[in-house]
């Protein structure tokens, strides 16, 4: 430490950068691990239909698997372009 | 019955070779019998670090394809009376593990021993999978670094879908957390990440806190667990984190960095 980085803030620290990092990538990667094997595929399927009435993009179409106790919900999401 | 404790970490490079002699060791001289068992086939390792590397005779693979016993490849260590080694093979591809053959070792050393240790390779492919497979707890050694941890997550996520108490649906694989490599007085400084920071990301119980220390090296340098190396803080810090594998409640050390003076911190720097 030098003499000016004593009066400097710790807030701005790179370890807390790395754990806000931290935390997005691995909250992202624990969501995927839990989704079924047949969710990329399903979401390519979903695309397609839904394309035939309105153009969208990939990213666009979001599928999630959300787990309750006693049952699954598929959750889909679609943004529609404005008109 | 043995108790089977996976060494583990995804990322290679933090510890996991010094952390299972450390931790063998350590059950071992506790009296426990205990094996430890080098998986990295093809990159040993471990000998080295237990110094028995111009023992080995037979090897893991061997016993596993039937060109040896057990008792022939199973070195004993020198230093501890009821410590023993299984050395994995430097030649062969790691497929030559097979879930049947390390389960038949498996079973055949849960008859004499108390602990068999599993010294995991590094990454999440089929060498590091047949280390965990048969596991009842998994310590996950991780250093205070991004890429460590995010891979520490990754083998917890595989930990808890593809081990066999995860297959066979029993109480799952008991996950300890062993941050190695720590520097407290960078955390200090904001330049690493806490053990609380680690412990909020990873969310499992903490083991123990490894300072980063010149005697790991000069331990390995001459094949001695870094455990035996009483005086150290390494070698305390694993002595704590061997009594808290057992059940001992002991206190977390070395976790803060030595005070300085005013004077030293603004002119002598780090």
């Amino acid at each position: 430490m030098s003499f000016f980085d004593y009066f400097r803030s710790k807030k701005n620290s790179t370890a807390s950068v790395a754990k806000e990092r931290l935390q997005i990538i691995v909250a992202h990667e624990r969501g995927q691990r839990d989704q079924p094997d047949y969710l990329p595929q399903l979401q390519q399927e979903l695309l397609q239909v839904i394309r035939k009435y309105v153009q969208i993009n990939d990213d666009q179409v979001q599928v999630e698997v959300d787990r309750n106790d006693r049952c699954s919900v598929l959750e889909l999401n679609v943004t529609l372009p404005e008109k | 019955m043995a108790r089977i404790i996976v060494v583990t970490s995804g990322k290679g490079g933090v510890g996991k070779t010094t952390t299972s002699a450390s931790i063998s060791t350590g059950l071992a001289k506790r009296g426990h019998k205990t094996v430890v068992i080098d998986f990295d086939v093809g990159l040993r390792n471990l000998d080295l670090i237990m110094n028995c590397e111009r023992r080995v005779v037979y090897d893991f693979v061997n016993v596993i394809q039937g060109e040896a016993t057990l008792n022939q490849a199973l070195i004993k260590d020198k230093r501890v009376d009821t410590l023993y080694i299984l050395p994995a093979s430097q030649t062969r591809e790691k497929e030559a593990l097979t879930r049947e053959g390390v389960e038949k070792v498996i079973n055949e050393l849960s008859e004499t021993f108390d602990y068999i240790v599993c010294d995991s390779p590094a990454g999440i492919e089929h060498g590091a999978q047949m280390a965990l497979y048969y596991a009842d707890e998994a310590v996950v050694v991780t250093n205070p670094e991004v890429s460590s941890v995010r891979d520490s997550d990754r083998i917890l996520g595989i930990l808890q879908s593809k081990s066999r108490r995860a297959e066979m649906g029993q109480d799952p694989v008991k996950e300890h957390l062993l941050l190695t490599r720590y520097n407290a007085d960078r955390v200090e400084r904001g330049e690493m990440l806490s053990v609380q920071d680690v412990e909020e990301i990873l969310a499992i119980p903490l083991l123990g806190v490894i300072p980063e220390s010149q005697v790991v090296l000069n331990a390995s340098n001459q094949g001695l667990p870094v455990i035996l190396e009483e005086q150290s803080d390494a070698g305390q810090a694993y002595d704590d984190a061997v009594a808290r594998l057992l059940g001992e409640e002991r206190e977390h050390r070395f976790m803060t960095a030595q005070k300085k003076g005013f004077f030293s911190r603004m002119f002598k720097g780090g």
